[in-house]
């Protein structure tokens, strides 16, 4: 009997009619493919994407050179140098962040004792040039500018977690 | 002149225009069912397919025929030039030239040969040259073994293709594929030849080397098989001729079995659709259970493959054959 039930299921090629009936029902299922470019997926605020030096709302930026993300850096892909600015302020003269060299870790973000470099929710900022990738100062600061609204709403939106 | 002109040029001028109306329709439905393999395959796997080039990706295969035109021909400096440049035109022509016997519809045949299925037979195994010239002229391992594989492939199936086709014949009485097509006015073939049915559709995949029989092309093992040295056009000519295959085998399928150009019911709404268009349905139908099995099926191990070709197919087609003919000479079924 063994044998014929085998047989019999080699012969009527049962196994694949039913997998050919699960694929087929796969084509009609619904898609789950996100349209990237025009359709894009959730972000968290935890989410770690191109960097920011942040500034308070009266516009002085809140880097003090501190130098702690420097120090803490895996990969050591920030250079900061510092000097006092005519009013005695301590800030950085030069904040330059290697994003070739970036592991996106995010230990900056952390160390930083007064939230200004912040890793915002933006990934999309590839470049035709590998120069293009080291960025400096007024590169970071703008960033801040332009990603301020989001980068705030994600640092209050983690904030109960921290 | 009028009589070089009546006898020969416009025969000539006729005849081509009859090629051009056959070939240009089939290199659209090439370049279609390249989309169509892609769409197919991306949706059962939950994806979507090319959907960025021209509305729903529609321009794609015009998209990617220009790329391959744009590439750089590479000729190896180990390869045989003649033959290495040779292999990828028999190839393709070879598709071609099947379907000068084939009838899309009621007298739209090109050539209306009493041997058509015996010419259609000869031409898909003589398939089998472009890619044992590809892969030797490569002068490459990888090239060299996929097409030893597709050449045993391809002759271990034609034998029991062959059995399939005879046991047609035997219910037709007439090796004319129109006639063929006629004999199936009360029943497609399908219906009695089940059995033969399954397994030339089967066997077509393992001639159009197709999943799961697509071994000479395994890209685990043989990165891309036979035509691992071509580029451009070269590559694009196999590329087309494989495609072309694929619908040359499933032009076969429907005139074999599934009634070519007939409605599937011979009553009003179905009779007033032109045969071509039911044959372009069915070719269409044939074609997207090709796709179907790929997107099913894991690709077969090569020891399994001759074992089904050798071992199930040959003596169940040859058994096949001696109970038709049996059954005709008993019940005198005999084909008027």
């Amino acid at each position: 009997m063994a044998f014929l039930d085998r047989a019999a299921r080699g012969l009527l090629l049962t196994e694949i009619v039913r997998g050919m009936w699960l694929t087929l029902r796969y084509f009609f299922k619904e898609k789950v493919t996100v349209n990237y470019p025009y359709e894009k997926g959730p972000l968290s605020p935890r989410f770690r994407g191109e960097h920011v030096l942040r500034r308070y709302p009266n516009g002085e930026e809140r880097c003090i050179a501190c130098k702690l993300c420097e120090a803490i850096c895996p990969a050591q892909a920030i250079t900061i140098e510092a000097e006092p600015r005519e009013d005695g302020s301590r800030r950085a003269t030069r904040y330059d962040i290697d994003m070739t060299k970036c592991i996106y870790c995010g230990y900056c973000q952390e160390a930083c004792p007064v939230d200004a470099i912040v890793e915002g929710p933006n990934f999309e900022f590839a470049t035709e040039t590998r120069e293009e990738l080291m960025y400096n100062k007024d590169k970071l600061l703008e960033n801040g500018d332009r990603w301020e609204a989001e980068v705030a709403a994600a640092l209050a939106a983690d904030a109960p977690y921290r | 002149m009028a009589e070089f002109w009546f006898t020969y040029a416009w025969p000539t001028i006729w005849i081509v225009i009859k090629i051009l109306f056959i070939v240009v329709p089939l290199l659209i439905a090439v370049a279609y069912l390249t989309y169509a393999e892609r769409k197919v395959i991306g949706f059962m796997q939950l994806r979507m397919g090319p959907n960025v080039v021209g509305p729903f990706g529609l321009l794609q295969p015009f998209a990617d025929g220009l790329k391959l035109m744009a590439k750089e021909a590479i000729i190896p400096t180990g390869s045989n030039r003649v033959v290495f440049l040779l292999a990828p035109m028999i190839t393709f022509v070879l598709a071609l030239v099947g379907w000068a016997v084939i009838p899309v519809a009621d007298g739209w045949v090109l050539s209306n040969i009493n041997v058509g299925i015996l010419y259609l037979f000869a031409i898909s195994s003589l398939g089998v040259y472009g890619i044992i010239m590809a892969g030797w002229a490569s002068n490459s391992k990888y090239p060299f073994l996929g097409a030893l594989r597709s050449a045993a492939q391809m002759i271990s199936y034609e034998i029991s293709i062959g059995f399939v086709i005879v046991t047609v014949l035997l219910a037709v009485g007439s090796l004319n594929l129109s006639d063929i097509v006629l004999a199936q006015q009360k029943i497609w073939f399908f219906i009695p030849l089940f059995p033969m049915f399954v397994i030339f559709f089967i066997s077509g995949l393992a001639e159009t080397n197709r999943a799961p029989f697509d071994l000479p092309e395994a890209e685990a093992e043989l990165v891309s098989g036979y035509n691992v040295e071509y580029s451009a056009m070269a590559f694009a000519l196999f590329f087309l001729g494989e495609y072309a295959n694929m619908i040359l085998i499933s032009a076969m399928t429907v005139i074999l079995f599934l009634g070519g150009w007939l409605a599937p019911f011979d009553i009003a709404p179905f009779t007033w659709v032109p045969g071509v268009i039911w044959f372009a349905l069915k070719v269409s139908f044939v074609l997207f259970v090709f796709l179907w099995v790929r997107a099913t099926l894991p690709r077969y191990r090569y020891d399994q493959l001759m074992r089904l070709g050798w071992k199930v197919f040959l003596p169940f087609s040859l058994l096949w054959v001696v109970v038709t003919a049996g059954a005709i000479v008993a019940f005198d079924w005999f084909p008027k």
